[in-house]
């Protein structure tokens, strides 16, 4: 390796300077009262966890987990989620009662690094989790505090597709049978390659009925009225339970009124088994990348206690990146004063901070170049020579 | 919504074809198109910006989002493996990959050399076949490797076998039979869906109009 300039960081790792920090409170504090407002406790855990409970347990690909070894030898990992440290820690000292819990996290979590640019390596999440309430509405709610949530932190234009694990899982092993051939089309749709799926399905022999049930999967996707067409492409059994549930969930997000911000699409898989129902996607217009992304999973059972849960997770970088630029007014006012005002001047930063103004007090000696300097503030104070 | 859709060409071999399907689905595209320099190309009257690259870059692009769509080769997705949603299978500039060498020969037994543009899709192919290999990335001229002795073994796109041949290599194994696709960014997917569902339909009819 070539020796490293001074400034280098490690790759993937990022610097935020003031004015991006000041843009990541402000959104970060906007969700973390919209969350507060609704009940949910806010927790905090460790940066670094077990790679065998925590790592393996996460919903992330084994190659996109930050290793490290400890001093015995231990594979860590640098947490890739928030929700498996959660479940953890809810299966071994929350979860006591048999209640339900609604828990709350803003926090960093770790990729392993990549080359290319655009993928940090550390990432800020919030997001919540509900655990141990299995009722459609428990689903229903976390669904509308993430909409509410990015509402109140100034997100317009967004949409959040929902789609039933359950569904696909279902019409695969009524046609399909062997879980051979179903895992190869689930392979496909996780994937994300249709044309791949269309020729798998047209290379096994099924009856032509069956074939197009297939794939007209592909087309589940939009409002209420797709839950209609999926009804016609199921028989009994789990299949028709995930639409009555995500039927159920239709009517929840209308009694929220936020009907206008969901939608369906059946087409959204998760890469293993770890999501158990009703799954989730937050896309904003201008950003590449879903925003954030929650469902419903049997994590905690991992962990040793009989529950499963819901939560969401939001990207704050990706939000920040939807939101695009906006100004962030500038409200520091500065004392610039000498020896002699020295006093006075403390005296008036004292009473300017009671009025809640951030304030700097500036000794006139320390500056250099006073034109420069007054530009930084939104207004200066002169307390400079003999009163 | 319908936000105007940015659309990411491949430059060269498949643009041309690609263009003309374009138009076959019925898209207003100006003659000027064809032989412009320009990167971007704005399309008021289809609400539609058109964005020229690398075949190879086209699914960067798109899983990035700065493109909605694009018309990328399936060897460029296999090699690139990016998380976009591959459509449709759009039929033109049919080729396919291809292990080549010099004719007779056998690999080296101790350290096997494949050259190849698509290092990924090499390794993993000659692991499938049990095989070990060491691969060598090139970006160019292919062939070259196995006639000045870089390689024992190449894996590249073959069209017409043309070039093979007029430069006396022969094909070994046939990996993968490669056509262009209709690939999209998984949020244009879900949030411009309505203009991308029209793209995807009137693309389709000409596609399985050509195959009949």
């Amino acid at each position: 390796m070539s020796r490293l300039f001074m400034f280098e960081k490690p790759l993937g790792m990022r610097d935020t300077l003031p004015e991006l920090y000041e843009k990541k409170h402000r959104v970060r504090t906007l969700m973390e009262d919209a969350i507060k407002q609704w009940g949910y406790q806010f927790i905090d855990t460790p940066t670094l966890e077990y790679y065998e409970t925590v790592g393996t347990a996460s919903a992330i690909l084994d190659s996109e987990l930050f290793k490290l070894l400890d001093k015995d030898g231990h594979t860590l990992v640098l947490r890739p989620d928030m929700t498996s440290p959660i479940a953890r820690v809810a299966a071994s000292r929350l979860l006591e009662n048999d209640l339900p819990l609604r828990l709350a996290y803003a926090g960093n979590v770790y990729r392993a690094q990549q080359r290319e640019g655009g993928r940090p390596a550390e990432f800020e999440q919030i997001g919540v989790e509900y655990i141990n309430d299995d009722t459609v509405s428990s689903d229903g709610e976390v669904i509308a505090l993430l909409v509410s949530s990015l509402k109140k932190a100034g997100l317009n234009q967004f949409q959040v597709s929902v789609g039933h694990i359950g569904f696909a899982q279902e019409l695969f092993k009524q046609i399909l049978g062997t879980n051979g051939r179903a895992n190869a089309l689930r392979r496909f749709l996780y994937e994300k390659n249709f044309v791949g799926y269309r020729e798998q399905v047209n290379s096994y022999s099924l009856s032509s009925i069956d074939k197009k049930r297939l794939l007209q999967l592909l087309e589940l996707r939009g409002g209420e009225e797709i839950i209609g067409k999926a009804l016609d492409i199921v028989e009994d059994g789990y299949g028709k339970e995930s639409l009555i549930q995500l039927k159920e969930l239709w009517d929840v997000i209308k009694d929220y009124g936020l009907e206008d911000y969901v939608k369906f699409d059946f087409t959204i898989v998760s890469h293993m088994s770890y999501y158990s129902g009703i799954l989730f996607e937050a896309y904003a217009g201008n950003v590449g990348f879903p925003i954030g992304n929650g469902g419903r999973y049997g994590l905690i059972e991992k962990f040793g206690k009989k529950a499963s849960a819901t939560g969401f997770a939001v990207r704050l970088d990706k939000l920040l990146e939807a939101m695009g630029s906006q100004e962030i007014s500038n409200t520091v006012e500065c004392i610039l004063f000498s020896q002699e005002r020295r006093k006075e001047a403390f005296q008036l930063a004292e009473t300017m901070k009671a009025e809640g103004k951030q304030t700097v007090l500036q000794d006139i000696n320390g500056v250099k170049n006073l034109d420069a300097f007054t530009k930084k503030f939104a207004n200066t104070t002169f307390l400079i020579g003999g009163a | 919504m319908n936000a105007k859709l940015t659309i990411a060409m491949p430059k060269g071999r498949i643009f041309e074809e690609a263009l003309e399907l374009l138009r076959k689905a019925g898209y207003t595209l100006p003659p000027e198109f064809d032989d412009s320099r320009k990167l971007i190309l704005d399309v008021e009257a289809e609400d539609m910006r058109f964005i020229l690259a690398k075949p190879m870059d086209v699914a960067t692009y798109v899983e990035h989002g700065v493109a909605d769509v694009g018309i990328a080769g399936k060897d460029v997705l296999l090699e690139e493996e990016r998380d976009v949603y591959e459509l449709l299978d759009l039929q033109i500039s049919a080729c396919y990959l291809a292990v080549a060498g010099l004719p007779g020969t056998a690999m080296n037994d101790v350290a096997p050399k494949v050259a190849t543009k698509y290092p990924n899709v090499a390794a993993a192919y000659f692991r499938e076949q049990g095989e070990q290999v060491e691969i060598i990335k090139l970006n160019g001229s292919i062939e070259l490797a196995p006639l000045i002795g870089l390689a024992d073994r190449i894996v590249d796109i073959v069209s017409t076998g043309r070039t093979l041949v007029e430069n006396g290599l022969v094909e070994y194994e046939r990996i993968k039979d490669v056509t262009s696709r209709l690939i999209v960014n998984p949020v244009s997917y879900r949030i411009k869906d309505e203009r991308i569902n029209e793209l995807v339909t009137r693309l389709s009819t000409v596609v399985s109009l050509e195959v009949k």
